[in-house]
């Protein structure tokens, strides 16, 4: 009785998991769909046919296309810095315990969980009362600022596995302990490391709220979207948005494939 | 020297990302409180006054818009506990060998641009659109119902925007069992429910914590959703901060707002810190 109980359990679960799965991608997959559509007037609001005529002038909107080199290039910068400061971070938390760390620990945790909108709000108040005029300078600082934690924590989880008969081993044999980093230790941490520059990029890429407060009148490809709202979306956002994902989801899905073999000789 | 250069290592690695943070977290914060004990314009410029009248006006005049949004993220993460926990658990019980698999699942929303996916929902629940027309052809619903523009529409926004971060921080927590506890409650003779209820949600409650401050704070200051999905009905207090500081330039109101946001949600955050350390929240942003 009890058994049954507990099988049934689990299948609906189950089929409940996969319900709540098709509803995350509903709306994932309206927006690819209509990257498909032949719609007549300004709204790509219903299906009115299919056409791949986007995907080849997906470039022709000179305004959005540069919003999305303007995305990429915060993007890259952003992963970039918050990957060297971040591992920085995260190196010196998992490796050592020092003065200050707590302080630390609790300063991240405060600018993971505080509100974008405060975090937004308040930088624009301090760029505004320096004189500070926004623009792609200020969106990057912003977007160090709030992914440079993130970096942190991810290298650390790595560092606090790290073995540390490791660097006992490259010292018997003779290095420093600048050689033994370089040769030993960071190809061990490279790929938390990598992921940590890549989440920084997502979080960069994707982000509106910050941006929107610390851009001033610099259009990045979420502020494009949201100033085209209220005209009409271009079926091109559709299509830029489709690119985004597939590339996201290959990424994520190689460089997990990657790992994968690599886990099981560590363990 | 050598034992000179070991001791200042961390700190020397610590020091550009943690300057960072200072600079452009912690102060601006300070700023924005000054900023909102000030008086003035734009166009005359502000003085530092010290009173605390922009507090008392603007949470006069927008007291109601502070409660909703409240309201709206406590609804938000109460229904998503409700929601996630039967997704988290099942994956994390039953999901064997494929459980990165699902958990990836459960992360797709997170590749495509939230005000794009927000975007999508509005298509979906316009009056004619892709998902309720063929629901009235068809006769399912009323052709008169409409969704968009109520609260329910921006609560469902909210919801769907953040449940990925509801479901990790359960699973996070539910993984952690030992399966071996569960085999005792068993043994000793308690039926499914009560090993449930006496064991395991207690076990997972630390993870249900940290989903809730992972949701209610991202969604109680959320304006994207309540601007695409609402209307003036359910206007947040985020809208009325964006619009005083990005429209009207009304710096030292929207300040005093966005503090005031702030700290009802820091209470939240150091008491929940306090009570649970911070482990939980940072082992969620890692993955």
């Amino acid at each position: 009785m009890t058994g049954r109980f507990r099988i049934g359990g689990a299948r609906l679960m189950h089929i409940y998991t996969w319900v709540l799965i098709a509803w995350l991608v509903l709306p994932i997959s309206v927006m690819i769909l209509f990257g498909f559509n032949d719609p007549s007037g300004r709204y790509n609001q219903t299906w009115q046919g299919f056409t791949l005529k986007w995907y080849r002038d997906v470039f022709a909107l000179e305004a959005l296309t540069d919003a999305l080199v303007m995305s990429l290039i915060i993007a890259v910068l952003t992963a970039l810095i918050a990957g060297a400061l971040g591992t920085g971070i995260g190196y010196a938390l998992g490796r050592w315990q020092f003065r200050g760390a707590a302080g630390l620990n609790l300063l991240m945790f405060a600018a993971i969980s505080s509100p974008e909108l405060v975090m937004g709000s308040s930088l624009l108040s301090m760029f505004v009362s320096l004189g500070i005029s926004p623009g792609p300078v200020t969106i990057t600082i912003a977007h160090v600022m709030f992914s440079v934690s993130f970096v942190a924590i991810v290298v650390r989880a790595r560092v606090v596995t790290l073995d540390r008969s490791l660097e006992e081993a490259a010292a018997d044999l003779g290095a420093s302990g600048w050689t033994t980093f370089w040769k030993v230790i960071f190809p061990i941490l490279l790929p938390a490391i990598f992921s940590g520059v890549m989440l920084a990029f997502a979080l960069s890429i994707d982000d509106f709220v910050i941006t929107n407060f610390t851009g001033g009148t610099t259009e990045t490809f979420p502020m494009w979207i949201w100033g085209a709202t209220r005209v009409g979306l271009p079926p091109q956002v559709n299509v830029m948005g489709t690119m985004i994902f597939v590339a996201g989801v290959l990424i994520a899905v190689i460089s997990n494939v990657r790992s994968r073999p690599k886990k099981r000789v560590a363990a | 020297m050598d034992r000179v250069k070991r001791t200042l290592a961390p700190y020397l690695l610590v020091l550009p990302g943690g300057l960072w943070l200072v600079v452009f977290f912690a102060v601006p914060m300070a700023t924005m409180v000054s900023l909102s004990l000030q008086e003035g314009d734009v166009v005359n410029g502000f003085v530092f006054t010290g009173h605390w009248q922009n507090y008392v006006e603007s949470l006069a005049d927008y007291q109601t818009q502070l409660i909703r949004s409240l309201v709206y993220g406590a609804v938000t993460s109460f229904v998503l506990i409700v929601l996630a926990f039967p997704v988290a658990y099942w994956i994390a019980f039953y999901g064997g060998r494929r459980k990165a698999t699902y958990l990836f699942l459960i992360l797709l929303p997170f590749f495509v641009s939230f005000v794009l996916r927000t975007i999508s929902w509005r298509m979906l629940l316009t009056d004619d659109g892709v998902l309720l027309h063929p629901l009235k052809e068809a006769g399912i619903l009323p052709g008169d119902f409409q969704v968009l523009g109520s609260a329910t529409a921006v609560i469902a926004g909210l919801v769907y925007s953040f449940l990925p971060f509801m479901v990790l921080p359960i699973y996070v927590a539910l993984e952690r069992i030992d399966p071996r506890v569960v085999e005792a409650a068993r043994d000793l003779y308690a039926s499914p429910v009560s090993s449930f209820t006496k064991v395991i949600f207690p076990l997972a409650l630390p993870g249900v914590f940290a989903g809730v401050l992972m949701t209610f704070v991202p969604a109680s200051s959320d304006y994207v959703n309540s601007e695409l999905l609402g209307s003036s009905e359910t206007t947040m207090i985020g809208q009325v901060i964006q619009s005083k500081f990005l429209s009207n330039s009304d710096y030292p109101s929207a300040s005093a707002l966005s503090f005031t946001l702030m700290a009802v949600l820091l209470v939240g955050i150091f008491v929940y810190a306090r009570a649970l350390g911070t482990e939980d929240v940072m082992k969620v942003a890692a993955r």
